[in-house]
């Protein structure tokens, strides 16, 4: 038999419908493969037992001719998303030890459709970082390597694990958040398909909480097909969630009809930022070609804002998390340090369980909420983030889609932008104003830089329209034609 | 209006201003944001879902009912409301606190300005004025007193809907504060929105306060937290005007500070210092959308309200014409209006007499009978051992003369103790009325003929000897010849 974790996630579902191969042969193939994985860090906890366990289970469905939509498919699961009785850490010391007593919405939906738990990945600390190297839990290795020096490279984050799994074939599909990119981003890293859904399609339900404004779940795939299906199974509406859109989430694989002649792509004049290196413009230039070929408009358009996106992204979501994380107070659950007295025991308890970056975070936000400061940075912020939404609406009264490069680099070295958080907020500079926007937006592998690294292209949609936007995904994936895939290294290095 | 109570100090004429904020506690079976229970006095941390506990990734969902009676209130307070409003985190730290914030309503609330009316004691009525209403989660409880050393947490009360109801600073004593913290409890009651126990906690308070020479700008206010009694309002508000005044006209100034106050005492103590002071960090909760609902949500509330005190008091006046003092005590209650209603239809029905010829009688037997016995064996209108039709009963009797005022006194007290109805006693002890001239005609000629030495003193010209005959005769047949059968007889013999 071929080797089963080779599979798109399209192929692996087929395969357990039809009887090519059982969904317990898949979930052990699969965790064979986290086993000579191990070495990449992309999991902080292994669920084998409960993935042959629910594979079991598919299978006596298929028997039965009974199969669910994603039935026995193998699946990654960022360390934010609760899972019953299943060690949930956000990458946080503080939450090292905690196991909640319930399932957060997009996983539930996820197993009802016959999904398969591999285990949860790993991720920047509360998903804030953009190379999972604040990670509590260790930074995650790319399976990427440059040509050129052969250094450890970040997978990007803060959905790093997610990234790697899929990319190192250790799950046929996985799902991450993305708050400001933490999609988007390593999905180009990794060279994989990152989905971020608009703001309201998936719950936030049972999700650790970052920037509650902002998160939204999303599946992290090979292809577009894979992201499509994978979308299918999670989203939904849910009356736990408030901020859940209550709209029928339509069949998103039936949209890749892989036609987009007169369909208008703009090209936004703003991000053509100084500096950025010739190979990104290139890339970006042969995206749109690329297009043109399948009979699509290209349309330049100029949004005016997207200077301000990344100092407004960094104050909202900052703001938001600084009351996010005042749960983690060591008083009802997780990490609690020994103290004196009541002050004590949250300074000590939050200093030794916050990593930096939370802390920094966390001092930013709390700056920026407080009295005779709010106007100037909250504030300001806010009105700033609904000027680029209102820069998007205009721009897509003329066009049906944006195209951009997804980050304005390749991955870079590990340790490389660790003492400069501003090189590496920089990271999110192209997936930043989609995120304020609440707009739906998706990274597809777009090809390789010199030293052999991925590439990719984003793609913008309008609210809600989710369809246009794998349609065109699936179509630029096709004529980029990226077939390399990453050396296995690592099974050497594991072995 | 009449002139605002003042307060003579050394350093002149002093005026104390005062502004309340209630916490009143939403009736509700279930929480603001969650679906817990709220039920009073249940086994500590046995009502607490996951989003009150703020397990990670649990979000608030906005309890409609809730929103509803907020709604409620604002009509019977006669206040704007708005369609559209915000819930805000008020961020801090406290164990019993497990979001690290308090979800509230900070710049837009559901509720806007109204106006309350008290009536003063004098028969005045006073405006005061309502700043805001908003809904916000309660917090939990810490209880200190359970281990030596250590701090135990009860989230039973964690996310139970409030209603902050904010007054604008108009009250001017003690007495007003008393009155319109009362007013605004039998508002919450009539609307059923708030029982207003505030023995059990559902009712608080925080006082604002500040005194000024009359006509002054504003002093600044001290704020008293979480006062749970009106007589306690009162006390702590005698105590801090005293203070503060003390404190200026010595020299000193007031802080702007929460102090809190001592019941044992009756004093008020800081509560904390400035360095400690909070910033709460209010925003918009980023996990609720702006709350916002139709005129036609409003205007199906408003048809569905009871009638309130202020109305149904000028209705007693108008149509069972009674005074003003008695309707007041009659619309304190829902319960004691209804009960008086009732009475007033049944003994109207038994006597065939109108509702405002009968009303004040009746008035009369519920606020200076039935309401002191019932105050003093500490029952409610509704565990009255007489029921109204019963009490209706007594009245009719003493309408249609067949029992005297005097006599209806005792026998409303005999059937306290029995529990028997009012006819069944009269026709036992045979207190019937007798208005049978013969009868009487007999006892006074043997009553005239015994007592020749008040005859003649009568004849020479002390009229007020007519009494002594008039108890005699009362004394000889028991209280129960017709008083006006025995004047007229009385006159005419004499």
């Amino acid at each position: 038999m071929a080797d089963l974790t080779e599979l798109t996630l399209a192929e692996a579902r087929d395969g357990v419908r039809g009887g090519t191969f059982s969904a317990v042969e898949l979930a052990q193939a699969h965790i064979d493969a986290i086993e000579g994985a191990r070495v990449l860090n992309s999991f902080i906890t292994e669920t084998p037992e409960r993935a042959l366990a629910m594979a079991s289970e598919s299978d006596a469905r298929v028997a039965a001719n009974d199969p669910r939509p994603m039935e026995g498919v193998p699946i990654a699961v960022k360390d934010v998303f609760c899972t019953n009785g299943v060690h949930t850490t956000a990458g946080s010391h503080i939450l090292e030890n905690f196991t909640p007593p319930y399932e957060s919405s997009v996983t539930q939906n996820m197993w009802d459709a016959g999904g398969v738990l591999l285990g949860k990945t790993n991720l920047d600390e509360f998903a804030m970082g953009s190379s999972n190297e604040t990670s509590f839990f260790g930074p995650v290795e790319n399976p990427w390597r440059a040509a050129d020096d052969g250094q450890s490279r970040v997978p990007g984050g803060s959905s790093g694990g997610s990234a790697v799994a899929v990319a190192a074939n250790i799950a046929s599909g996985a799902i991450g958040t993305d708050t400001g990119g933490s999609i988007r981003q390593p999905a180009a890293y990794s060279g994989i398909v990152g989905m971020k859904p608009t703001y309201g399609r998936c719950s936030r339900w049972g999700t650790v909480a970052f920037a509650s404004s902002l998160d939204q779940a999303g599946p992290m795939t090979r292809t577009v097909k894979d992201a499509a299906i994978l979308l299918g199974a999670m989203a939904g509406f849910d009356a736990k969630d408030s901020t859940s859109v209550d709209i029928t989430a339509p069949k998103f694989e039936a949209a890749l009809t892989g036609e987009v002649k007169g369909l208008k792509v703009g090209i936004p004049d703003e991000y053509r930022l100084e500096g950025m290196p010739a190979e990104i413009e290139a890339l970006w230039n042969h995206g749109a070609e690329w297009l043109r070929d399948a009979g699509a408009e290209i349309v330049p358009v100029s949004l005016p804002m997207t200077q301000y996106a990344l100092p407004a992204y960094y104050i909202v979501a900052s703001a938001e998390a600084s009351s996010n994380l005042a749960r983690y107070d060591g008083i009802r659950y997780g990490l609690r340090e020994d103290a004196d007295d009541l002050s004590d025991l949250y300074e000590t308890t939050r200093a030794s369980g916050f990593g930096d970056e939370v802390q920094r975070r966390i001092l930013i936000g709390t700056y920026a909420l407080s009295a005779g400061y709010y106007d100037a940075y909250y504030l300001k912020a806010q009105k700033v983030r609904t000027r680029i939404a209102e820069d998007f609406r205009q721009a897509f009264e003329n066009v049906d889609v944006l195209l951009t490069p997804t980050t304005p680099s390749e991955a870079f070295v590990v340790g490389s932008k660790s003492d400069d958080p501003i090189a590496m907020f920089l990271n999110d500079v192209f997936t930043v104003p989609a995120s304020l926007a609440g707009l739906p937006g998706i990274s597809v592998p777009a090809g390789l830089a010199a030293n052999g690294l991925p590439l990719g292209l984003q793609i913008l949609a309008k609210p809600f329209d989710e369809q246009t936007l794998f349609r065109t995904a699936q179509v630029l994936e096709t004529a980029a034609g990226v077939t390399s895939r990453p050396a296995p290294w690592w099974k050497e290095a594991g072995a | 209006m009449t002139g605002a109570p003042t307060f003579e100090g050394s350093a002149g004429t002093w005026e104390v201003v005062i502004g309340l904020e209630i916490h009143a506690q939403v009736t509700s079976q279930s929480k603001l944001f969650s679906g817990a229970a709220t039920a009073f006095g249940a086994e500590p941390n046995t009502q607490v879902s996951l989003v009150d506990a703020a397990m990670p990734g649990m979000l608030p969902v906005v309890n409609e009912y809730c929103v509803e009676q907020a709604v409620r209130t604002g009509l019977g307070l006669k206040a704007k409301i708005n369609l559209r409003s915000i819930f805000d985190r008020k961020n801090y730290f406290y164990p019993d606190l497990p979001q690290g914030y308090q979800i509230s309503q900070f710049s837009d609330p559901i509720v806007g300005e109204g106006t309350i009316y008290l009536d003063m004691p004098d028969g005045s009525q006073r405006a005061i004025g309502i700043e805001r209403l908003h809904l916000e989660q309660d917090a939990g409880k810490s209880l200190h007193d359970q281990s030596p050393t250590q701090t135990y947490v009860d989230l039973n009360r964690s996310g139970v809907a409030l209603m902050e109801i904010v007054s604008k600073p108009d009250l001017r004593s003690a007495e007003e504060a008393g009155l319109y913290v009362r007013k605004v409890r039998t508002i919450l009651r009539y609307l059923g929105t708030c029982d207003g126990n505030m023995d059990q906690g559902s009712m608080r308070c925080d006082v604002n306060i500040s005194v000024r020479h009359p006509g002054d700008p504003l002093g600044t206010r001290a704020e008293i937290k979480n006062i749970n009694s009106v007589r306690f309002v009162h006390q702590a508000i005698e105590y801090e005007t005293r203070r503060q005044i003390e404190e200026i006209e010595g020299g000193g100034t007031v802080a702007l500070e929460t102090r809190r106050f001592d019941p044992s005492d009756g004093v008020t103590y800081p509560m904390r210092s400035k360095e400690e002071a909070h910033d709460y960090r209010y925003f918009p909760d980023p996990d609720l959308l702006p709350l916002e609902f139709t005129q036609g949500f409003v205007d199906n509330i408003r048809e569905s309200l009871p009638e309130l005190p202020d109305e149904k008091k000028a209705r007693f006046e108008t149509e069972y014409e009674i005074s003003a003092s008695n309707a007041g005590v009659l619309v304190a209650e829902r319960a004691k209006g209804e009960y008086f209603e009732a009475l007033v239809a049944s003994a109207s029905d038994k006597s065939g007499k109108p509702g405002s010829e009968i009303g004040q009688d009746c008035a009369n037997i519920l606020i200076t009978d039935l309401f002191g016995i019932l105050n003093k064996k500490g029952l409610s209108i509704e565990q009255s051992p007489i029921g109204h039709r019963s009490l209706a009963g007594l009245q009719a009797l003493k309408l249609d003369g067949t029992i005297s005022g005097r006599i209806a006194k005792d026998v409303f007290v005999e059937m306290l103790e029995t529990g028997k109805q009012a006819a069944d006693i009269v026709e036992e002890k045979g207190l019937r009325q007798v208005s049978d001239t013969g009868e009487i005609e007999v006892i006074i000629d043997k009553i005239i003929s015994d007592s020749p030495n008040q005859l003649a003193g009568y004849k020479a010209g002390k009229e007020n000897l007519f009494g002594y005959f008039v108890g005699q005769v009362m004394k000889a047949t028991g209280g129960k010849a017709n008083p006006q059968v025995v004047n007229e007889l009385l006159k005419k013999k004499l």
